[in-house]
């Protein structure tokens, strides 16, 4: 069974359909990647992962349990955390504040704590003390992923993590998946630098208009296979 | 016309002022909702104090303990009830339906407390006073204003140190990021209300021991209550206190010059800061 999986997921912007049927799987301990051009659905998709879209149709299971109707504060309870696309950390709280309020819902024991966090992000306890929206975009990103982690999730929704950094703050990044993989959080990246996807991905889904075009694990698939489902070429 | 003891009369009355405007500027610091019946709110919780103290025979301090938690209760229900409903992008809806809360507020205390004019028993504490040498403070004057600085300080302690004003300041930045942090914005929101309305109930306290009070008096403490917050700033707690004084020092200086100008100097004050400081006097640095 599934750690988390959605089943003919569809989802609205308005009238505009965003996500046709899509079908995506996450074992635990997992790390899948789901990538695709601008507009493809990827991030939609996580915004109904993580409670904030109200899918129409379609199911999100979570620990065998339906939580596609559940809103994002419980969603999070349960333990699916989100690190949202432009950080979006909280202008008039400190780093430090930043990261607690990651914790102020769910307080369950795990590897994660603002020590952990500052372990695995140093440069964060040097600014522990200044507003979140005063780092580089590189440390705000950290504090994003901090704040997730802090909660202690069994999944984390990563949306575009990698999107307007310097390549050195990327490989950063990136470095710290795996110390959080191994922490115990399966992973759902949403990415467009397909290189990066597949370095650290088990499987990889790879959407376009709203559909998933693509699927396997991340060894598997062909350069030309991911090319013809990213650009929409015929295979 | 001692002018130390005018300047010295008109900042305690704007503690008062402060009081009346920190609920106020409570509510719009978090959930950017101007509450139109926040004058009339006063003016309930005067009159449930006036209620406590007639049933139980207590001093209008301890009714006004047992006040704060009703009072909460009603502005939690409140905002979950009907604000909650209404709040969103456009600011028009929870305009009017504030708007409307102040007539319902108005015409219940007229129907069920008539429009006679009530006050709360002080005993001796309303005549008592402290002589200073050149100044002269009434006992009342300076409870209201420490009430002021003390509720002041409490919530910046409140907002600042406790997870609570955390998850406060969070959903004031952004409900939805922090709906995603497992916070229940509406529930906060409704936190905020109560806790304004426990300030309310502070205010409504000295405005029935300093002053007459009847069911129509609402809107123009919520006149000063604006004032007071758009001088201090919108959403700074102790621009609020700054924005009470400047009121408060403008009224009892244009009445020391000329009794009939005493409210008018109140609002030339309110309009020559909007002039020169549109934002106020201390704005928020995220608003």
């Amino acid at each position: 069974m599934s750690l988390l999986s959605t089943h003919g997921l569809t989802a609205h912007y308005g009238q505009f359909q965003a996500l046709f049927g899509v079908d995506i799987t996450l074992e635990p301990g997992e790390c899948v990647a789901i990538i695709g051009a601008n507009g493809a659905g990827k991030t939609t998709l996580l915004r109904a992962l993580s409670g904030i879209l109200k899918s129409d149709a379609g199911a999100i299971r979570f620990n065998n349990e339906a939580v596609g109707d559940r809103p994002a504060d419980e969603i999070l309870r349960r333990g699916i955390a989100m690190v949202p696309e432009g950080r979006k950390l909280f202008p008039s709280l400190s780093v430090e504040e930043n990261l607690l309020i990651g914790a102020h819902a769910r307080k369950v024991p795990g590897p994660w704590s603002l020590e952990a966090i500052y372990a695995l992000f140093p440069i964060l306890r040097e600014r522990r003390n200044s507003p979140g929206t005063a780092l580089s975009g590189g440390q705000q990103q950290m504090v994003a992923i901090g704040r997730a982690l802090m909660s202690n999730p069994a999944v984390m929704l990563c949306d575009e993590i990698s999107l307007g950094l310097a390549p050195v703050v990327i490989r950063d990044i990136y470095n710290a998946l795996p110390h959080i993989r191994s922490g115990g959080a399966a992973l759902i990246i949403v990415e467009q630098d397909i290189g990066q996807a597949l370095k650290v991905a088990d499987r990889v889904y790879c959407m376009m208009e709203g559909r998933v075009t693509l699927s396997g694990a991340a060894g598997d698939l062909s350069r030309e296979a991911i090319h013809n489902a990213y650009f929409g070429a015929a295979a | 016309m001692n002018w130390l003891d005018t300047i010295v009369q008109g900042i305690l009355l704007g503690g008062l002022y402060a009081l009346f405007a920190t609920g106020l500027s409570l509510v719009f610091g978090i959930m950017r909702l101007v509450n139109l019946a926040h004058g009339d709110l006063i003016v309930l919780g005067a009159y449930l104090i006036l209620l406590i103290v007639s049933l139980l025979g207590i001093s209008p301090f301890l009714a006004a303990l047992i006040a704060l938690p009703l009072m909460f209760g009603l502005g939690f229900v409140l905002q979950k009830v009907v604000l909650n409903r209404v709040l969103g992008e456009d600011i028009l809806p929870p305009l009017l339906v504030t708007f409307g809360i102040s007539v319902v507020v108005q015409n219940a205390l007229l129907q069920g407390a008539s429009a006679d004019t009530r006050r709360l028993p002080t005993g001796d504490i309303g005549v008592a006073s402290v002589n200073l040498g050149a100044v002269t403070v009434g006992v009342l004057p300076v409870l209201t204003f420490a009430s002021a600085v003390l509720v002041i300080i409490i919530l910046n302690q409140v907002f600042y140190r406790t997870a609570l004003g955390r998850a406060f300041r969070a959903t004031s930045d952004d409900p939805v990021t922090a709906s995603l942090m497992g916070i229940k914005p509406k529930t906060v929101f409704a936190q905020a209300t109560g806790i304004a309305m426990m300030i309310v109930t502070i205010a409504a306290l000295y405005l029935g021991m300093r002053a007459n009070f009847d069911p129509a008096v609402g809107p123009a403490r919520l006149v000063y209550a604006f004032e007071a917050v758009i001088i201090g700033g919108l959403g700074s707690l102790w621009g609020t206190l700054a924005g009470g004084i400047i009121i408060g020092l403008a009224q009892t200086l244009g009445a020391a010059i000329n009794p009939e100008w005493q409210i008018l100097s109140g609002h030339v004050a309110f309009l020559l800061v909007l002039l020169f400081k549109p934002r106020g006097l201390f704005p928020r640095a995220v608003d």
